[in-house]
């Protein structure tokens, strides 16, 4: 197996010019369906889903960032833009593929989860399965469509469209071990800096996901950019679920026999 | 129109970020199954697992009335369910493809295959009956139905705790016992309207019993689920779940009171305890996307979560 690879996605130096979401879906063919602004500061694709591989997050706070100067209220007053480009986490545990009951979904040579779109039938399990609303389902198609990582591009030595896009280098793409050093740097830089809320989410191998092969740095608490807290992959409890079913099934077996035991006619 | 600098003016409307989520979008995304077929997959599914079993106990007490309605209703049932399943695929052609693998940390994998098992049990059994021919063959089918029949009726509750849509998995230790009494309340309502007098009384006392389960179950999942309850007790999903308590509650009572004495009032139980465990089904089904659609229940519970863990 080749080298367990990765996207750190630095949110603090985003820029929000959506390069990601384009490149991604040039290269991956991912239909066009802009929904026009959504309202939301300047986030035009609302989330993650089959069509949105890549997400860019706007959100417009009343807050110093660090200690520039944003003079960008009237009032003079504190403001920063927070912007992150959201994608498949490609998990360590990755709900997704344990739920998927074709196969379809596997884990690539590169350790990342890619859905095989010649073996999905559509049965939608993945899509509530993942704890961070990645999948959906295509609706005119019928199957279900997710970030690959650019696994067609992997195989040649390429990096990911995105990563290639990015033109300040948020999305950085690499060997995963390497990124993980890089961002506890790259933190730690921040903090020293004055950005002291700045933290990495999804980096630590002991989280409820085994830790995530594409992680972030954040500026914020997760939920704030629309992601999980504490997210876990549900098979972790799905042995005392199967074990719940077994008593149940045994319970309804043996009441109904009990019914018919010493029944009048 | 002119942008202007500033972020004031702008004259489209917009939208305050609210601090708790991402403009109160989803975290996760809700399932893309459609209520008719999974929600009715839900009931009919459990209704045809606890149907075998009731028709396997009338076959070996000599209830013939009671085994031939309840096996006839296993075969409808499921066949019923099969087609929901395939036509909610988004590629039904590909069905097959489900029978590539055995998954066991998938519990959709599981339930094909225990479909595979059951189904042809459940039609040897009930074309046993209807030919009239190699009745001791389909005695040993409807047993093996029956067996079958427990595993269908409750792991659909390991099928949908096996997600990340709050008020489904945080019900994981309850939802497999709710699903056992409401198939069998349902079951036992469906023999409650084919069998004469002479051969209710097992239908009425699994009606009693399946219903006190269901509503027990359904009690203690609501105690487990925390502010996610709530989820099961306002809107669409509370009304239907309030109609499904009282149905249930009522087509026990009306069972064990007079089901053994007056045919219509067995009727109608029955008939009240088929509809109260459909709505259990639908109302479930609907709290669960309502968890799902809602970011707080996603994130409050795993914020209180990391403030245990400290």
């Amino acid at each position: 197996m080749a080298e367990r690879m990765g996207f750190f996605t630095d949110t603090s130096i985003c820029i929000g010019c959506k390069a990601c979401e384009v490149a991604c879906k040039e290269w991956n063919e991912v239909p066009d369906d802009l929904v026009g602004w959504a309202g939301s500061s300047h986030d035009n694709s609302i989330g993650l889903g089959a069509n949105r591989w890549r997400h860019v997050a706007f959100v417009e706070q009343r807050l110093p960032l660090g200690d520039q100067q944003a003079n960008f209220q009237r009032d003079g007053g504190d403001f920063r833009w927070l912007m992150e480009s959201d994608v498949c986490k490609h998990c360590t545990e990755a709900a997704c593929l344990d739920a998927c009951p074709t196969g379809a979904i596997f884990r690539t040579e590169f350790d990342t989860v890619v859905v095989q779109e010649d073996i999905c039938n559509g049965c939608g399990y993945c899509v509530p399965a993942c704890p961070y609303g990645v999948l959906d389902k295509r609706e005119e198609d019928g199957r279900i469509f997710k970030c690959t990582l650019c696994y067609d591009r992997l195989g040649d030595g390429e990096e990911p469209a995105c990563a290639k896009a990015c033109p300040t280098d948020s999305i950085q793409f690499g060997a995963l071990e390497e990124l993980r050093a890089r961002a506890g740097d790259r933190v730690q830089e921040l903090r020293e800096r004055g950005v002291e809320d700045a933290r990495l989410y999804g980096e630590d191998p002991g989280d409820g996901v085994g830790g995530a092969g594409a992680f972030f740095l954040l500026l914020d608490e997760p939920e704030v950019y629309g992601l999980p807290p504490d997210p876990k992959v549900t098979t972790r409890d799905l042995p005392e679920t199967w074990k719940q079913v077994g008593i149940a099934a045994g319970a309804l077996l043996a009441g109904a026999a009990a019914c018919f035991a010493g029944a009048r006619r | 129109m002119s942008p202007k600098r500033g972020g004031r003016d702008r004259n489209f409307p917009r939208e305050e970020h609210p601090g708790d989520s991402y403009y109160g979008r989803p975290i996760i995304n809700p399932p893309v199954w459609e209520e008719r077929e999974i929600a009715g997959y839900l009931f009919t599914g459990g209704l045809a697992g606890a149907s075998s079993i009731l028709a396997a106990g009338a076959d070996l007490t000599g209830r013939p009335a009671l085994a031939r309605g309840s096996r006839g209703m296993a075969i409808g049932a499921i066949g019923v369910s099969l087609a929901a399943l395939i036509k909610d695929l988004g590629r039904p052609e590909r069905f097959l493809n489900m029978l590539r693998v055995f998954k066991p940390t998938s519990p959709m994998s599981v339930g094909v295959w225990i479909l595979v098992g059951y189904t042809p049990l459940a039609a040897g059994a009930a074309a046993s009956d209807v030919l009239g021919r190699l009745p001791r063959e389909g005695r040993i089918a409807g047993l093996g139905a029956a067996v079958f029949g427990s595993a269908v009726a409750t792991y659909t509750a390991a099928l949908i705790a096996n997600t990340a849509v709050p008020a489904w998995h945080e019900g994981r230790r309850e939802l497999p016992y709710l699903f056992a009494g409401s198939a069998a309340s349902a079951a036992a309502g469906w023999g409650l309207i084919v069998a004469p007098r002479t051969e209710n009384e097992p239908a009425v006392r699994m009606a009693v019993l399946g219903a006190l389960v269901e509503l027990g179950a359904e009690q203690a999942m609501e105690r487990r689920l925390g502010m996610i309850a709530e989820t099961l007790q306002e809107g669409k999903a509370g009304k239907r779940l309030k109609i499904a308590k009282a149905l249930t509650a009522a087509g026990a009572m009306g069972a064990r009171l007079l089901a053994r004495r007056n045919r219509p009032a067995a009727i109608a139980a029955g008939a009240g305890l088929l509809a109260g465990s459909a709505l259990t089904r639908f109302g479930l089904f609907e709290a669960g996307m309502a968890s799902a659609r809602d970011p707080k229940y996603t994130v409050e519970p795993q914020r209180q979560r990391l403030a245990a863990r400290g």
